[in-house]
């Protein structure tokens, strides 16, 4: 080799370098305390000591539902003379110790997707300029700038199991881990990863060895939170009669076979209505047969009456491990017999494949933008923006598809194209009389506040094509102008100032026209609003229609 | 708490038969006790609330109410734990239902 070769070889190699002396400084410092890869939980801290430089990107796994908080919770103890100004990536911040190490100077900047538990401390942090927050993302779109401009350097995941070599098991929870440890496997970084139990053998490998530095059993299981569990007990009947309008005026009119669901009690209920109230209009194998969603305990009464042939998830859901390997039809389960997750696949999923989004919000304003962030907090996006937006990029055509983007296009001189169904479904006043409907989002005083460039919209109004409340469906798509179309909002936005503020004969104009829908125009009898409709009033009806296989949380058990 | 009362005249809508009581006092919730009775056509709502400070709401609620039903003769009575104008509206409309439906099943 000549020297301008070699030395060419030096220029286009120092990550591959810098791993291998960080590799070597750990090996230094732990000496007997490392087993190959395996790393001595009494040990962490010095490997973090030894493994991180200053300034490193340091992708922190952790999102809605599991988190690795043992190296979440190390990171808060490592030498701020050796490691500091971290750049941490965060899928969510929800564990005090995400934000403990920007308190401690340990990490000063931060991008990330969302806080929903931790949204008021990041502001205040964010406020006294302890941190510095890069930017708010949607999962996808942070996902995405792990291969692009936010590769991490380290990465810190959760799995169920490790065995030897490195190889993970990160079972039905898998979620996001394949996409950070690829980010930050292959392009010279350094992937820690933490687990319930070394074992010999693993039941399946999700993450391949030679993608993982270290493994270190933790002293506790990883925490992970049911936040996809819905009591039916808390549903209420204007739920239902929401879920009813949903079912009739959207579902069925627009024969949606393959949807995503929010995760509130409103979507909840329009699943426990499945084996009911749909099944008796006949729906059944005509609509809601393919899911991007959770395992959600409430699904379980539709998919035992056969009305869900498959579902896709971002993640798993505590207790509904039995029941999803017994139902390998359903779900996407290995031949271990537990099913694999994926955050990021199923977040494509659920843009590209589905026909429609529903779910709640906040606040809506009068062009239909709709928000959930509230003053003092900042809470970020996570999944919805991707759920809830039109895939300008789908070419595949569909009923509910064509159907939607004719109606939108109707009478203008354009090409023809399909268009999602996006679906924001509210009661006009939430808790204490905050009403969902106003004249301008909290989001532009938040954007004020915390200097963001844009007010943090969750679903633009150009995006939404329905508005569901207790008062009647809004068909946002059949407008024709701005005029109309805030009309046809505070035709359904009931008795909020805004509701009151409607044009009268404009909104029963619109109603002439199927713009607006009342439940009475639906051929919707109020009087079958009663809980007696849901498929399961509560918990224990969940795990019966189950057959046992359910075993919910501690907290969910009420009988 | 807090007493509403509304006089809605010239109903078209007659009531008969048996008083209904619909729904039960609860946080957020309400009852709504409807009977028919001789108003010279007038349909009378007595609303006991708990929530001090909605008279512009319920005037609204109670208005479009009257505008749906048009009721006649018919006294309505609310026992109102702070339920949301939804829950309102919907007991009221379970309420005229339930009565116009036992009707109809009488005559039957």
């Amino acid at each position: 080799m000549t020297q301008s070769e070699s030395q060419a070889g030096l220029r286009w190699t120092t990550q591959q370098r810098n791993r291998s002396d960080r590799l070597a400084r750990v090996q230094a410092a732990l000496g007997g305390a490392l087993d190959g890869k395996i790393v001595q939980a009494s040990h962490i801290v010095e490997l973090f000591n030894a493994v991180l430089e200053p300034g490193d990107r340091v992708c922190l796994e952790g999102n809605n539902q599991k988190q690795a908080d043992f190296l979440g919770k190390a990171l808060t103890r490592v030498d701020t003379t050796r490691v500091h100004d971290l750049h941490m990536l965060l899928s969510v911040l929800s564990l005090p110790e995400h934000l403990d190490v920007f308190d401690k100077g340990i990490a000063s900047k931060l991008d990330f997707s969302f806080s929903g538990p931790q949204a008021g401390r990041l502001a205040k942090l964010a406020q006294s300029g302890k941190l510095n927050i890069g930017a708010i993302h949607t999962y996808l779109e942070l996902f995405s700038r792990y291969f692009i401009d936010l590769t991490p350097r380290v990465s810190l995941v959760a799995a169920e199991m490790a065995d030897r070599e490195g190889n993970l098991y990160t079972g039905a929870n898998t979620e996001d881990t394949p996409a950070i440890a690829e980010a930050t496997a292959f392009k010279s970084g350094i992937v820690i990863a933490q687990v319930n139990r070394v074992v010999d053998k693993l039941p399946r490998v999700d993450i391949p060895g030679d993608w993982v530095g270290y493994v270190v059993q933790s002293p506790t299981p990883y925490y992970i939170e049911p936040l996809f569990t819905r009591d039916p007990a808390l549903i209420s009947e204007i739920q239902v009669l929401m879920a009813m309008m949903a079912i009739k005026g959207i579902y069925a009119e627009y024969e949606i076979e393959r949807l995503n669901h929010g995760i509130g009690f409103d979507t909840a209920a329009i699943e426990l209505l499945l084996p009911t109230y749909a099944a008796d209009l006949g729906l059944k194998g005509k609509i809601a047969r393919h899911w991007a969603l959770n395992p959600h305990p409430a699904l379980i009464p539709a998919i035992e009456a056969g009305f869900v042939e498959s579902v896709h998830s971002f993640g798993s859901e505590l207790g509904m491990e039995k029941y999803i390997s017994a139902r390998p039809d359903v779900f996407f389960v290995g031949p271990d017999g537990s099913m694999r997750s994926n955050r990021a696949f199923c977040q494509a999923a659920g843009h590209y494949a589905c026909d429609m989004f529903i779910g709640s919000t906040l606040q809506i304003d009068l062009q239909g933008n709709s928000s959930t962030a509230t003053l003092g907090r900042i809470a970020g996006f996570g999944g919805a923006p991707n759920m809830g937006a039109d895939a300008r990029g789908r070419r595949h055509p569909s009923k509910a598809w064509l159907k939607a983007g004719e109606q939108a296009r109707a009478g203008r001189d354009t090409i023809p194209r399909g268009q999602k169904l996006v679906v924001q479904m509210v009661e006009t006043f939430r808790e204490h009389m905050a009403p969902a409907f106003v004249e301008k989002l909290d989001a532009w005083q938040l954007a004020e506040q915390a200097n963001m460039a844009l007010p943090p919209v969750m679903i633009y109004g150009d995006d939404v094509t329905h508005i569901l409340t207790e008062e009647g469906i809004a068909n946002l798509l059949l407008c024709r102008t701005v005029e109309e179309r805030e009309q046809a909002i505070r035709g359904v936005a009931g008795y909020t100032p805004v509701g009151m503020g409607r044009d009268k004969r404009m909104v029963e104009n619109l109603r002439d026209r199927g713009i607006i829908k009342r439940p009475e125009d639906l051929g919707i009898d109020k009087r079958m609003a009663t809980r007696d409709l849901l498929a399961a009033k509560n918990m224990k009806g969940l795990v019966r229609a189950s057959g046992g296989l359910y075993d919910p949380p501690k907290r969910f058990r009420n009988w | 708490m807090e007493t509403l009362k509304y006089r809605f005249e010239q109903g078209r809508r007659s009531l008969a038969g048996m008083p209904q009581l619909v729904g039960v006092v609860g946080s957020g919730n309400l009852e709504v006790l409807i009977e028919p009775s001789p108003l010279q056509g007038a349909c009378e709502i007595e609303v006991r609330t708990a929530a001090v400070g909605f008279g512009a709401t319920w005037q609204a609620v109670m208005a479009d109410f009257h505008d749906r039903w048009s009721l006649a003769d018919a006294r309505i009575s609310i026992n109102d734990m702070g339920a949301t104008p939804a829950v309102v509206s919907l007991r009221l409309d379970q309420a005229v239902e339930s009565l116009t439906g036992a009707v109809s099943k009488e005559s039957a």
